[in-house]
């Protein structure tokens, strides 16, 4: 296509390159925007929620993982400040929008000033000593956020209100659009949508600015990328605030979804671990990978148990032996493990890679 | 010759426990001059390099630039102020294009590696640079293939196209045309040559060929167990029996491909 089309520059001239990824990326962006209509109901509509912030989340992973070669188990740390900085303004000043606005602020400073002082102490190490250090940093980030009851609520975190538009009992109109009551929560879902999409073509632009053709030639060979007169460290510490800045808005976007703030919501290693499966299914480097790894994993874990609970049900229904046992909802956990087991095995490079692979 | 020399190392020295790979190498080199530094395997060319462009730091003594110690300055500052280097085993970015290389180099010349929200591809004088510069080593046609499935000998003019692209003021080639098929060769040759005739340029050359060297070399100068032995015109350096008995005391091979066939 022309570089002058308004699509070029809206991707930023990074296309799927692939018919069937198009088709798929169109699918989930769709879905997406038309969710509250499309899937009417509060689960729908939750999952529809967590599709979007974990796309941001795993989109920011991508840019240090895939984009940059840096490894950092901190990611989580980062999307916790963003739930606490909301959290904590709203539940200690009036649920108001300037609190908001101030707590996302704190946040956002705090978040990129420790990306910062970890990635100028610690990013000129061996990539190794580096996921090491990030580990540590986070770990004691979620003790002190436990251990600070004060403050954080500890162990129970926060519940608190957000402000009134946002909130389920606020209605927009009078009447249905649609067939549905345009309330806060669907208000508040269009606030996660839109920003989660822009933050996405955001990061797009950035990794297909100048800036981020450095970052990839940091991650094929950074010894060479310092003796062509790029300072890596700079660089690296860059795309680490980049990365951090915009988990953290992942974090800020969730906590307004969840009116909760908790260490097993925001802090765990659990969604650590989350995400680094979303990024290699989805396809490291490649951003795209993030849509898709976020939307499969999220789909998965919530709809396989029910999925299979009618499955085994089916089976036992035709009256086959052994089967209805395997697939029993129960075995959900078992099934997601086998499911990623599957996906690495045949996608080492990820969907979005595999797809790109099959149009050449 | 100017007062100032573009390039020298003062009493450069490296440790390695407690082999000293590089032993107080004084030496200047002047714009307009290519310098050849010989030497057999392991006589510490490459870490002599490695200690001008800052990939290694010195144990002792100094490196100046157009008379501005460099010595405790980082690789990319280095390059920064007009210091370029090609390296001698093939160092690129292999899952990036043969463009997107060179283009790494320009824009680094250009200063704008920190655009984080415009479009690399709208960056149009930085394309057309980068394809100038394929031109310059026929590698043009070969603009969109990955660097890291380039036959050796394409690989070997990128690593050269990413040098021209730094525009430097010191050029460094270590073994230039090592690997590289006979027809191949005179490209690279021939760009070197057009540096050195532009008569602002220094170049230093690490090369084993002899009949490069004699062609290209306006000075030679000899490393042997990290030591300067050898300072001075080709011919006469080539003839001078410290050469002869360093080559021939170290390599007898290495002596008889190059160094002795060319004292004939």
């Amino acid at each position: 296509m022309l570089p002058n089309n308004p699509i070029h520059s809206i991707l930023s001239g990074d296309y799927p390159r692939s018919k069937a990824l198009s088709v798929a990326l169109v699918i989930v962006l769709v879905s997406l925007a038309f969710a509250p209509f499309l899937f009417p109901g509060s689960q729908p509509l939750n999952v529809a929620a967590k599709i979007c912030v974990f796309v941001i989340l795993v989109a920011s992973y991508d840019l240090l993982l895939g984009y940059t070669g840096i490894v950092s188990f901190a990611h989580t740390m980062f999307y916790g400040i963003g739930g606490y900085g909301v959290a904590i303004a709203m539940y200690n000043f009036n649920a108001g929008w300037g609190a908001l606005g101030l707590g996302v602020l704190a946040a956002l400073v705090l978040a990129m000033l420790l990306a910062l002082l970890i990635g100028l102490f610690s990013l000129r190490v061996r990539a190794i000593f580096f996921a090491m250090i990030t580990l540590a940093v986070a770990s004691a980030f979620a003790i002190l956020a436990s251990q600070l009851n004060e403050i954080t609520g500890g162990e129970d975190g926060r519940s608190y209100r957000i402000p009134e538009m946002l909130r389920p009992a606020f209605r927009l109109f009078d009447e249905p659009v649609l067939g549905v009551m345009i309330n806060g929560r669907i208000l508040t879902y269009y606030l996660i949508f839109f920003a989660a999409l822009i933050l996405f073509l955001l990061a797009l632009r950035v990794v297909n600015s100048p800036f981020g053709r450095v970052l990839q030639a940091i991650r094929e060979n950074d010894f060479r990328a310092e003796a062509l007169g790029y300072r890596v460290v700079v660089y690296r510490s860059i795309a680490n605030c980049l990365s951090a800045g915009m988990a953290t808005l992942a974090g800020v976007l969730m906590a307004l979804w969840l009116r909760y703030t908790g260490p097993d919501t925001t802090l765990s290693f659990a969604i650590m671990i989350d995400i680094l499966l979303m990024v290699v299914i989805g396809g490291m480097g490649t951003l795209y990978g993030a849509v898709l790894g976020a939307t499969i994993f999220i789909l998965a874990q919530n709809y396989l148990q029910v999925l299979m609970g009618q499955f085994s049900g089916m089976l036992e229904a035709a009256g086959i032996p052994l089967l209805p046992g395997l697939f029993h909802a129960d075995r959900w956990l078992l099934w997601l493990g086998i499911l990623f087991v599957l996906s690495v095995y045949f996608f080492p490079v990820g969907i979005v890679g595999k797809l790109r692979q099959m149009k050449s | 010759m100017p007062a100032t020399p573009a390039l020298e190392t003062r009493d450069l020295t490296i440790r390695f426990g407690g082999h000293v790979a590089v032993n107080a190498v004084s030496c200047a080199f002047h714009p307009g001059t290519l310098t050849a530094i010989v030497g057999p395997n392991g006589a510490g060319k490459t870490t002599y390099f490695n200690l001008i462009s800052g990939q290694l730091k010195a144990t002792a003594g100094s490196v100046l630039l157009r008379g501005h110690d460099v010595s405790g300055l980082t690789a990319s500052a280095r390059t920064k102020r007009g210091m370029g280097r090609a390296f001698q085993l093939t160092n690129l970015f292999p899952n990036l294009t043969v463009m997107e290389n060179v283009r790494l180099a320009v824009q680094s010349r250009a200063g704008a590696g920190l655009q984080l929200l415009q479009l690399w591809s709208h960056r149009r004088d930085l394309i057309e640079k980068a394809d100038s510069l394929l031109e310059s080593v026929k590698l043009l046609e070969k603009r969109n293939a990955m660097a890291g499935a380039l036959p050796h000998g394409d690989q070997r003019k990128l690593e050269v196209a990413l040098l021209l692209a730094l525009e430097p003021d010191v050029f460094m080639f270590d073994e230039p045309t090592a690997g590289m098929s006979v027809d191949e060769v005179p490209t690279v040759l021939d760009l070197i040559h057009g540096i050195k005739a532009r008569g602002d340029k220094t170049v230093l050359l690490v090369e084993h060929k002899m009949d490069v060297v004699r062609s290209l070399a306006d000075r030679i100068i000899v490393l042997h167990n990290g030591t300067l032995v050898a300072d001075g015109e080709p011919a006469t350096v080539i003839a001078s029996p410290v050469v002869q008995e360093a080559y021939l005391g170290i390599s007898p091979e290495a002596a008889g491909q190059t160094m002795g066939e060319a004292a004939r």
